[in-house]
């Protein structure tokens, strides 16, 4: 079971960035209007944010990182890592990493690299980075989780269309020796790799002119094979199991009190798998924040977004003890115990 | 595993069927309230009472509620 612990090292800041743009569930034509009030309710998501032509995942985390950086007060040349969480890249290569490290101004003594993973992201990119910065050599990183997860969607996909919005997000990670640093569980299933995928324009399957014709597959499942097909049934299956083990697993190996811990961040999915979450860990409400209702799922980026957008206040003003807990395509899922002093978290930068 | 037990956790499911209709023999596809969140709810119901994970296919396999209780049970064992 991959457990992992780092010490000396903990969250300075948090920062989202979401583009102006906002598409609203509640006058979007493909949902009938029969449909719309149960869709809206069940999935708890009303509206989601969508980029303009031209904007990518990494521009939303430049803002973000741009806006963090001077609010934390770092030097540029300080940070010495930086990893790019993301299913969504300007290009096949280079790694987005390497221009983000150039368009932030970065020193070229920086590390920097991508992780392709999706709903997860978040959590194995912050044990990615914690592992680094650990070390005590690389002091100060960034990890930039976006996605967007819009774009990647059948627009005339009634079943997964709705639920997907763009983001980009900034957390920085520092080295502290007083810290109580950070825990980690990692899991992976690849037979469930078929869940959520896009099966053409990599290199299993080079696009075609085929690759851009659509299908109807029923039930309002429209789309080609250069969208993402996603099986609704088998990952909400799989998330409802496998999150609450990840959750009460990492509290049992580091004996973590539950009762004691202020926040759960859930990868923001949909409410009713959420909801299903919270009450298999008979978790309060008011210690589970939901950001999806007016950002709904933006990939890697949701943990980031409700830190922001929800708990601003809080991560600010207080001593916070946390877990964060994301699941889905890979099949991918983790959960990370963290504690934050109060860290630095700019409004929510909207471009 | 009963098969009984597993039409009254079925039944618990649904809010506007007349669930005194529902059978092992009941085409739960064809249920007026039967939509793909109703199917969530299921797959929620067997994880909760059963600890069985089903897949997209298992669901979209069974025509039957006895077809889905036959899927299940050769999971729980």
């Amino acid at each position: 079971m991959a457990y992992l612990s780092y010490p000396a090292v903990c969250v300075a800041g948090v920062s989202a960035c979401v583009p102006q743009q906002i598409e609203s569930n509640w006058t979007l034509p493909l949902i009938p209007d029969a449909e719309r009030e149960k869709l809206i309710t069940t999935t708890g998501i009303e509206e989601k944010r969508v980029v303009p032509d031209g904007v990518c995942s990494s521009d939303l985390c430049q803002a973000a990182a741009e806006k963090l950086i001077a609010e934390l007060g770092w030097q540029k040349d300080e940070i010495e890592a930086l990893v790019f969480v993301s299913q969504t890249p300007d290009y096949i290569l280079p790694a987005t990493a390497c221009l983000l490290q150039d368009k932030l101004g970065l020193s070229k003594e920086c590390l920097a690299f991508d992780v392709s993973l999706g709903c997860s992201g978040w959590v194995y990119g912050m044990s990615s980075v914690a592992s680094l910065v650990s070390n005590g050599s690389v002091r100060k990183a960034l990890l930039l989780c976006g996605d967007l997860a819009s774009r990647t969607q059948s627009y005339k996909d009634k079943t997964s269309y709705p639920l997907f919005g763009d983001a980009g997000t900034c957390t920085a990670l520092v080295y502290d020796e007083t810290s109580l640093g950070m825990k980690f569980h990692l899991a992976t299933d690849g037979s469930g790799y078929e869940a959520i995928i896009i099966t053409d324009g990599g290199y299993r399957n080079p696009p075609t002119a085929k690759s851009l014709e659509f299908v109807d597959y029923g039930d309002g499942k429209v789309l080609t094979p250069m969208h993402t097909q996603l099986d609704g049934m088998t990952v909400f299956s799989f998330a409802i199991s496998k999150a609450p083990k990840s959750v009460k697993g990492l509290c049992e190996r580091y004996g973590i009190d539950m009762e004691q811990v202020d926040n759960y961040y859930f990868h923001q999915a949909n409410m009713q798998l959420n909801e299903t979450v919270r009450k298999k860990l008979k978790l309060p409400e008011q210690k589970v924040p939901y950001s999806m209702k007016k950002f709904a799922n933006s990939s890697c980026a949701t943990i980031p977004v409700t830190m922001v957008t929800e708990r601003q206040d809080a991560l600010r003003n207080s001593y916070q003890k946390s877990i964060g807990c994301a699941f889905g395509v890979g099949l991918s899922w983790g959960s990370v115990y963290f504690e934050t002093n109060h860290i630095v978290v700019p409004d929510l930068i909207e471009i | 595993m009963e098969i009984q037990d597993f039409i009254n956790h079925f039944k618990d499911v649904f809010d506007e069927t007349d669930v005194n209709t529902l059978s092992a023999n009941t085409i739960f596809r064809n249920l007026e309230e039967w939509s793909s969140l109703i199917a969530l709810s299921i797959i929620a119901m067997v994880d909760e009472e059963y600890d069985v994970q089903l897949k997209g296919d298992d669901m979209r396999s069974a025509i039957t509620v006895e077809d889905l209780f036959n899927i299940v049970k050769s999971k729980v064992e």
